[in-house]
């Protein structure tokens, strides 16, 4: 997995010509959790934990330190039980399956539909796009040209018209085609603005007159160099909505991937997806192990 | 929402009750609050360390007044400190040439095409005239929204969708602009990362030949530790003037605005609050430390005293 630089190749110059994990140690990668943005709370908990194996073991080589962050942050990722997805594959029962996004401006929702739609067409499925972002400039416009680029149908009613009523055309058409997954962008909306919520609310209810179960998946997508501000998200999104799954994007740049630590402590919702560039085929499924694997993985 | 902060620095207060004098003892538990705190706000690790071992220095020994507690004086005298980090007055943009080039930069999706909409809409309202030029051509649909927001606006946009050349793009559009009177280009760039070499390069001979006289960095109020890495980044091959930060009509505490500061040392000239292109701002130093610190009330309370 390509998330940049990771965030553990500072971890052996902290510990060189240490012998033991002392305060020193600890400090050094306090700073080095935080600044990666794991959070105030899960950098507390980390280095609790290792605190107490220090008090435990007696004396702990630094040396070792690599090993055990290792299995703490397997562990953090570990304790959200959820298995990791391992392909594009879609539930039998549940045809069309239906996936709404959500999350504030500009994280990359749209984008993120795009790069999904592709993967899902790569797996030999059909797929039909809801543009139910009627609201910023052109959003229809993008996801439109995703949809050209990818190869699938977008349905649109245009700007400025109501996002249910698309939502429910959407999930109409994907019946109606027999399609395998209908995925349907929203409007970037933060958390504060309480109208914008519950228009959420709205949109599902109107899908639901078609699927009673749908959607079957609520996909917050979160960026991946927000600060704190992404537990905030997650928190109140996951209030006002059933979010059902993460996508955490702009991984490729230098934000360290550490807010998928974080999160994944904090939030029981599986990481599925992570965004790692603006090409069609920047998506990865999210992967536990090579997720910790990469961050731990020495760079020359 | 700044629940956990208050409670953080009622509890660094009850440390401090009682003694009248701020010694290099009782103000150890309360900087530490305060470090905290800065970092639970986005301010970078190491920025938010230096400040507060600069407060701590402007603590030591001063006397407490009556009525106010030495953890009061000390969130006071860390309002004071934030608010001077990130400047004192406010710093207008530069707007000089004929005519006259705005570049706008930063990372993706931070808000640089609805901040141009906003900026041509201030600028046409001061009487001025204005042009966009649609330099993203990446992103799908960037110049349609451009397009859209440059209607809503009334300012037109210069655009060639065929075009896969940002520079001559931005380079004709300055020819039009003289052509029709205009006096101020505003470039919209495509979103970047700081670590794509072959996009900073594209900004940067941006710069360099359309010689603006206003540079902007344009980053989201809820980026994390890694802004000052951006900005430096980005203030190293552009040497911009100024920062514009944005969507802060949320909730975020927006800690990366005294790291930026503080990092490459260049004004924040406009907040953005909104998605309508009337929700711009000036940016007030002493608000936004109130909002990093999250405590109104302390400082009003201070201020009394
Ligand atoms: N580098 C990088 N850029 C990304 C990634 N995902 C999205 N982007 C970019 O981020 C910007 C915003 O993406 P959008 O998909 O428009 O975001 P959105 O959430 O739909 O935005 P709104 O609908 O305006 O709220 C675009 O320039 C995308 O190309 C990613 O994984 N890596
Ligand atoms: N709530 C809020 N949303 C904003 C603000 N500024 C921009 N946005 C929204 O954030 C999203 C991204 O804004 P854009 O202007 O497209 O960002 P950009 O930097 O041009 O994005 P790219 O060109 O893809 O890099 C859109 O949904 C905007 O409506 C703001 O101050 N507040
Ligand atoms: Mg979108
Ligand atoms: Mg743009």
């Amino acid at each position: 997995q390509k998330t940049s630089e990771n965030i553990f190749s500072k971890l052996s110059k902290a510990v060189m010509g240490k012998s033991k994990v002392d305060e020193e140690v600890l400090d050094e990668l306090e700073e080095i959790l935080i600044t990666a943005d794991v959070g105030v709370d899960t950098t507390i908990k980390v280095i609790r934990r290792i605190e107490e194996r220090v008090a435990r073991d007696k004396y702990l080589n630094a040396a070792e330190l690599d090993v055990i962050l290792r299995e703490e942050i397997a562990f953090l990722l570990e304790e959200n039980r959820s298995s990791d997805t391992s392909d594009f594959d879609l539930p039998a029962d549940k045809k069309p399956y239906v996936i709404m996004v959500v999350g504030v401006n500009g994280v990359g929702k749209t984008t993120t539909i795009g790069k999904l739609a592709h993967q899902f067409k790569l797996a030999g499925k059909s797929v039909v796009l809801g543009a139910a972002d009627t609201f910023r400039a052109a959003a229809v416009d993008q996801l439109i040209l995703w949809g050209q680029r990818v190869g699938v149908p977008v349905v649109s009613h245009g700007m400025n018209t109501d996002p249910a009523s698309v939502a429910f055309d959407a999930v109409k058409q994907g019946v109606d085609s027999k399609a395998d997954v209908v995925i349907v962008d929203t409007a970037g909306r933060l958390h504060t603005k309480v109208n914008l919520m519950n228009e959420l609310t709205k949109i599902k209810k109107v899908m639901q007159k078609f699927i009673p179960d749908a959607p079957h998946e609520i996909l917050l997508v979160l960026d991946g160099s927000t600060g704190q501000n992404a537990f905030i998200q997650a928190k109140e999104f996951t209030r006002a909505t059933e979010v059902s799954a993460l996508a955490i994007t702009k991984l490729d740049g230098t934000a360290k991937g550490g807010v998928v630590i974080g999160i994944s402590d904090q939030f029981k919702i599986p990481v599925k997806y992570i965004g790692v560039g603006e090409k069609m085929t920047d998506l990865q499924l999210f992967n536990r192990k090579e997720f910790v694997d990469s961050l731990f993985k020495k760079k020359g | 929402m700044f629940d956990n902060l208050s409670s953080k620095l009622d509890r660094a207060f009850k440390t401090l009750k009682g003694t009248g004098k701020i010694t290099e003892i009782n103000v150890a538990t309360t900087v530490k609050e305060i470090r905290r705190a800065l970092i639970d706000a986005d301010v970078n690790y190491k920025v938010a360390k230096e400040v507060t071992d600069t407060i701590k220095e402007q603590a030591l020994g001063r006397d407490v007044l009556i009525a106010v507690s030495p953890g009061q004086l000390l969130v006071k005298i860390t309002q004071e400190e934030l608010t001077k980090l990130m400047g004192g007055s406010k710093v207008d943009i530069n707007i000089k040439g004929d005519p006259a080039v705005i570049l706008i930069s930063g990372l993706q999706g931070s808000g640089k095409t609805t901040f141009t909409g906003k900026l041509a809409s201030l600028l046409k309202k001061q009487g001025r005239q204005v042009l966009l030029a649609a330099c993203d051509i990446y992103r799908p649909a960037a110049i349609d929204q451009l397009k859209v927001l440059g209607e809503q606006v009334g300012v037109e946009v210069y655009a060639e969708p065929e075009n896969k050349n940002a520079l001559q793009i931005a380079s004709r559009a300055i020819e039009h602009a003289k052509k029709t009177g205009k006096k101020i280009v505003i470039v919209d760039t495509a979103g970047r990362l700081a670590v794509d070499e072959q996009m900073m390069q594209e900004i940067e001979a941006l710069k360099k030949a359309l010689n603006p006289s206003e540079t902007l960095f344009v980053v989201d109020s809820m980026t994390g530790q890694d802004a000052v890495n951006t900005a430096k980044t980005f203030d190293e091959r552009l040497n911009f003037d100024g920062v514009v930060l944005t969507k802060l009509d949320g909730d975020t505490r927006g800690g990366a605005a005294i790291s930026i500061r503080h990092v490459v040392n260049k004004p924040i000239k406009f907040i953005s609050t909104g998605e309508k292109m009337e929700n711009i701002d000036v940016f007030h130093p002493d608000r936004m430390a109130q909002r990093i610190l999250g405590m109104g009330d302390v400082i009003s309370l201070v201020e009394r005293a």
